[in-house]
């Protein structure tokens, strides 16, 4: 009887820790966002306010290009950001898949199969993967430079799928290792092919470490900065170096980079969202022992 | 005979989907990895920009002689160095801790737990931004929230990043102590975080942590759901503490994915980059210049290719070693448990 309330004590303090760490991570999110509906004077209020009344001028300074004409500031034309958005989803999405479904069949391949030095291409894998980005941008950067790749979305595609799919091999292989192999084999006998084994038994058992996988790439490909600040520079620009420039010529532009920050979190949050009870069971790398 | 033909035909029709599966990875890999790391390793024994038409003009060994003796990159490895364990070592207690706490059930979990993963989610860039908006000295939200609580809660944070300040011997000693003790007693409206040099090092490492911390946690998570739990009511009928449940059950199943978690964030932190050029930009004067950030200045400021390759193949060995080191214990865990 005593262990029981003690251990409803102990639940209890559980749960308040974890809301206290929840509103320690969610604050400055939550600064964001109305940071980003803010008017302009109410952004620098100290002590900072907390109810204002919200405005959409951030949003419409971010989206476009005002001048002068007959004496006002009358909104010009579009903004680059849209389109920036629109490369960061073209860039994010396609290197991700492409990843995710490199990084799935190899898996599978080094899972199943004997392969020579495995050990060895593993580690030669995942250590592409703990490359700084700044070490090899400087010979890419000469090596885009010479085949024209700078700022075209097939180059920086290309990049974010080398990145990834180190990634994603390892965590796929760790997950592919878990599946039995009794159902392909029996597949096999049943007179499939070894690639239609491949499709229709392990593609559907894997789907929950490909989920895991895919949101780990888009994190990762979504935010990047490094080499989309290097080599890019208007065409394929995404939006993460396009806010960071924001920071700079006239002031801080708080709010609108509140504006965009926020519009350009939805996607990868409702992406995790979607994925997250693939998320906990996905990531076992294979040093879950089952 | 039938049976060994069709054996035999499995065998190359395995062979040829092996070979499919796997040579599009490692092609793309070596003519986006190790193509372009021989070519820089060629081009760091050479005196060469970019930017100039000159051809690249070999030099030795001169530029690595030259940046292992200057004591400036010693001193942005010791940056770097410090930064990794303080975020590392946070992130660690911070993501394992609250994983243990998430590890039961409750109502809405599965909708708290995503929702702590959002700091993962954001952009380094605007985390940088962001922060230092937040850790503004005098509009900034995070001085406010600590001057509404008690007085004594200020004083605790400011401790705190005074402490960051205070381990840092040489820098207590190459600046005199009177000052030290100066800077610890002044201050009384806000708490300097980023525009002050070790305060700014250390509001890097609080910043990594609360971007990274659910990182840690959800791969613990991960772990601690996987194991079974009828040890733990094995353990119950033999009476055994929850220390040793702990000790004996829960931290040898978990230590393989802990370890992974660990050598994915070190190698980050170890690469700290868009964080600090966004958040300070290695300033104040060069207190948070990381060796990625030193290294994109050679490289992308100055121009100086080859140099930078240099240290560019420096950096790498370090992190290479590593991650040996790391993945040595992982196996280790792997097989012991």
């Amino acid at each position: 009887m005593k262990r029981k309330s003690k251990e409803k004590a102990y639940h209890v303090i559980a749960l308040v820790v974890i809301a206290i760490a929840l509103i320690f991570y969610l604050i400055p999110v939550y600064w964001i966002i109305t940071t980003s509906f803010k008017p302009y004077m109410d952004i620098f209020a100290m002590p900072p306010k907390f109810t204002f009344k919200p405005t959409f001028d951030n949003y419409v300074g971010l989206m476009t290009i005002r001048a002068m004409s007959d004496g006002k500031m009358k909104v010009a034309s579009a903004s680059s950001y849209p389109w920036q958005l629109l490369n960061s989803i073209i860039i994010g999405f396609v290197s991700t898949a492409l990843a995710v479904c490199l990084g799935t069949m190899s898996a599978y391949a080094f899972s199943r199969f004997p392969v020579k030095g495995k050990g060895d291409i593993m580690f030669f894998i995942l250590s592409t993967r703990m490359m700084p980005p700044v070490a090899v941008v400087i010979p890419l950067f000469l090596m885009y430079r010479a085949l024209h790749l700078i700022d075209t979305h097939i180059g920086l595609i290309l990049l974010y799928t080398t990145f990834n799919v180190s990634f994603a091999t390892w965590m796929m292989k760790g997950f592919m290792d878990e599946i039995p192999k009794e159902y392909e084999e029996a597949a096999l006998v049943d007179g499939y092919s070894r690639f239609s084994a491949f499709l229709k038994i392990v593609l559907p058992q894997s789907v929950t470490g490909i989920a895991a996988t895919a949101v780990f790439c888009l994190i990762t490909a979504w935010n990047e900065f490094t080499f989309a600040l290097i080599m890019t520079t208007k065409n394929a620009r995404t939006a993460p170096p396009s806010l960071a420039s924001r920071m700079g010529s006239s002031g801080v532009e708080w709010g609108q980079i509140a504006a965009g920050t926020f519009i350009f979190l939805i996607p990868i949050v409702v992406f995790t969202f979607i994925m997250r009870n693939h998320l906990l069971r996905g990531v076992t790398f294979g040093a879950i022992k089952k | 005979m039938n049976v060994i033909t069709a054996s035999k035909s499995r065998g190359m029709q395995d062979y040829r989907l092996k070979m499919m599966f796997i040579i599009p990875t490692i092609i793309l890999l070596v003519v986006m990895n190790i193509f372009p790391l021989l070519w820089s390793l060629v081009l760091s024994f050479t005196k060469y920009s970019a930017i100039k038409p000159d051809p690249p003009q070999f030099v030795g060994t001169e530029h690595y002689t030259q940046i292992l003796s200057d004591s400036s990159t010693w001193a942005y490895f010791r940056t770097t160095a410090y930064f990794v364990v303080l975020a590392v070592a946070a992130q660690f207690i911070i993501g394992f801790g609250l994983a243990l706490l998430l590890n039961r059930n409750f109502r809405g979990k599965s909708f708290v737990t995503p929702l702590m993963l959002i700091p993962m989610m954001l952009s380094p860039v605007v985390v940088g931004l962001f922060w230092r908006f937040i850790l503004d000295t005098q509009w900034g939200l995070f001085n406010y929230l600590l001057s509404l609580g008690p007085k004594s809660l200020f004083v605790v944070a400011d401790g705190v990043n005074r402490f960051a300040y205070l381990i840092d011997f040489p820098y207590i000693i190459s600046t005199g102590i009177t000052d030290g003790l100066q800077k610890i007693t002044e201050s009384a409206r806000g708490i300097i975080w980023l525009t002050r040099p070790k305060s700014a090092l250390f509001s890097l490492v609080i910043i990594d942590t609360w971007m990274w911390s659910p990182f840690m946690m959800l791969l613990s998570l991960a772990g601690l759901s996987a194991v079974p739990k009828y040890l733990y009511e094995a353990a119950d009928i033999d009476r055994a503490s929850s220390w040793f449940k702990f000790r004996h059950i829960t931290l040898p199943l978990v230590a393989p994915l802990l370890y992974i978690a660990l050598l994915f964030r070190t190698m980050d932190a170890f690469k700290l980059f868009d964080l600090v050029i966004i958040g300070t930009n290695g300033g104040p004067g060069s207190a948070t210049e990381t060796v990625s950030l030193n290294l994109y200045r050679r490289a992308f400021e100055s121009w100086n290719t080859g140099e930078s390759c240099a240290l560019a193949y420096i950096l790498l060995i370090i992190i290479i070693a590593l991650s040996n080191i790391y993945i040595k214990y992982l196996n280790k865990a792997r097989s012991g448990s």
